[in-house]
């Protein structure tokens, strides 16, 4: 098993480092998944999650002027590793006017992920800075559970408004109430409402848009068969929620939700060229 | 700014919005173009979770709002500050430059929730806040036929001194006199005592009226919290009266240029004696 990646461009660097930020925002551990061509970040819906998930896809090409892999075995070239992104985003910090960064997978007292980054220096020889990440190395016998997760059948799949809007008005309601109620219907509408005791408040966007799904068989069936004006609807954390929109740092090329009434919320977030999906659960 | 939409924003309002949308059965209805312009008034006076809210014809800053009906002589509720904020700042507090929260907030009367909708690019907020019964407010009957000594300081003079204040004295000691020391704030804490000196000459000292020499001491816990209302204001005037009362009026500008008042009133401490220098 063999990883060594080098970042040259500065500009490169620095999106990567924001897309490291962001997943450290909503994983604590988090699985990382390398293939020739792939970077994926995933977190599956354990629990202990408090039952969200993550899955976040880059292509390495975008990111890495050298990027080379060996994994466990040749019909099987991947390789799956577990690490606290935090870790990762740490040591980027450090990298902020590095000439270059270069990431291996290295077997130090255990195995890590180590990062080495060039920093300019007036002598002539530069300054290198090391971390080294411990990472767990996931068995081929269990990557089985951290496969692409399905869109869900939803009921509602609505455009996202203005996130910096909604990310202040969702922020505001932490602080009055520990869940939200998420709810949208095929006429562009979406309402964000909290109810407690001493306070209610509803925001209202309209105008959003539903995006237009290529959906088989009898799915399609039954979104066509809806009445536009109803609300699908879903309660959840709203600490949750709120991570999620935190960690986005600037408005993304697509925004949408997918709302599955009572059950989940599906979010699917493509900024250039990283796409991330979450998928947060409804309260019981 | 557009008005905002009352009734049909909102289902389930209840008794809360006015069938017709005309805000009919309101017994209060307010309208304000920029929602920050009240959300920072009432920042002046957090520093209790609940304020009592009173509003008559003339009361409740008639002056910064575009419209103001109130049906009844007056309407007092008591409503939990801290919640009342983070609704009025729901859309953020930054502001952009030509963004601004459009507020109108509608009460019904005894047992209703006051409710609010605010208005950001197109966006809806409406919040429904529960009040509370009134609590009896202090009435510290101070009126200014009573008035000995009046000192008008325009507030950046004010502000680092009640900053410092050394907080380990219990009380701070006010000194206003016709003669030398003029205007004195005083703290006996555990390190010493701290005399700070105003002359009456000075740039910042817009209005100096003193008749009397006097000398009043205030528990330094029941002043702190004005130093909100300070940091925001750019004038304050600082009056006593004939038993001593302190009263604490700040003169807040907003962005717009429109006026707004704050009042503090503090009774002097007991234990100690007056007229002492």
């Amino acid at each position: 098993m063999r990883f060594r990646a080098k970042i040259l461009d500065v500009a490169c660097l620095n999106h990567f480092t924001r897309v490291i930020n962001t997943i450290a925002k909503l994983a604590k551990t988090c699985t990382l998944r390398l293939t020739p061509g792939k970077l994926y970040f995933i977190l599956t819906d354990k629990v202990a999650n408090g039952g969200v998930s993550m899955w976040c896809e880059l292509s390495q090409g975008n990111f890495f002027d050298e990027f080379q892999m060996e994994g466990v075995a040749a019909e099987h070239n991947e390789i799956y590793l577990e690490l606290m992104p935090e870790n990762l985003s740490r040591a980027l910090k450090t990298a902020q006017n590095a000439k270059t960064v270069k990431i291996k997978l290295t077997n130090k007292h255990c195995p890590c992920l180590t990062v080495a980054v060039e920093l300019p220096s007036l002598a002539s020889s530069s300054r290198i800075v090391t971390h080294d990440i411990p990472v767990a190395v996931i068995p081929r016998r269990l990557w089985n559970d951290f496969k692409e997760p399905s869109v869900p059948d939803f009921d509602v799949s609505i455009y996202l408004p203005v996130l910096k809007t909604m990310k202040s008005v969702v922020e505001r309601m932490k602080n009055l109430s520990n869940s939200i109620v998420i709810e949208a219907n095929l006429n562009g509408e979406m309402n964000l409402k909290i109810e407690t005791d001493l306070v209610s408040v509803t925001t209202h966007f309209k105008d959003l848009g539903n995006p237009p799904w290529v959906l088989d068989g009898d799915s399609q069936n039954s979104t066509q068969d809806r009445d536009p004006e109803t609300m699908a609807e879903a309660r959840v954390d709203i600490k949750k929620l709120q991570q999620l929109l935190a960690g986005q740092q600037v408005n993304p090329t697509k925004a949408l939700c997918n709302i599955v009434s009572k059950r989940i919320v599906h979010f699917i977030l493509l900024h250039e060229d990283v796409y991330l999906q979450y998928f947060i659960p409804a309260l019981a | 700014m557009p008005l905002l939409l009352p009734a049909g924003a909102g289902a389930g309002a209840g008794a809360g919005a006015g069938a017709d949308g005309s805000g009919a059965r309101y017994v209060l209805v307010a309208s304000l173009d920029k929602a920050r312009h009240l959300s920072t008034m009432l920042r002046a006076v957090h520093f209790r979770d609940v304020a009592t809210c009173v509003a008559t014809a003339n009361g409740l800053k008639a002056g910064i709002f575009q419209e103001f009906v109130v049906q009844e002589e007056s309407v007092t509720f008591r409503i939990n500050l801290t919640i009342l904020l983070d609704c009025l700042t729901i859309f953020g507090t930054s502001s952009l430059p030509g963004t601004s929260t459009a507020l109108r907030m509608c009460y019904c009367g005894y047992g209703y929730p006051l409710t609010l909708f605010l208005e950001e690019g197109g966006v809806v907020t409406v919040c429904k806040i529960n009040t509370q019964e009134p609590e009896e407010t202090l009435d510290f009957d101070f009126c200014s036929t009573n008035v000995v000594n009046k000192i008008i300081l325009q507030s950046e003079g004010l502000r680092e001194a009640f900053a410092e204040l050394d907080m380990t004295s219990d009380v701070l000691q006010i000194t206003m006199s016709p003669e030398k020391p003029y205007f004195r704030l005083s703290t006996f804490g555990n390190a010493g005592s701290a005399h700070l000196d105003y002359l009456k000459e000075s740039d910042l000292m817009e209005v100096f009226q003193c008749n009397q020499t006097q000398t009043n001491r205030y528990k330094i816990s029941l002043l702190k919290p004005s130093t909100k209302a300070l940091a925001l204001s750019c004038k304050v005037s600082i009056r006593t009266d004939t038993r001593g009362f302190l009263s604490l009026q700040y003169m807040i500008r907003n962005e717009d240029g429109q006026i707004c008042f704050v009042e503090y009133y503090c009774c002097p401490d007991e234990d100690v004696a007056e007229t002492e220098l």
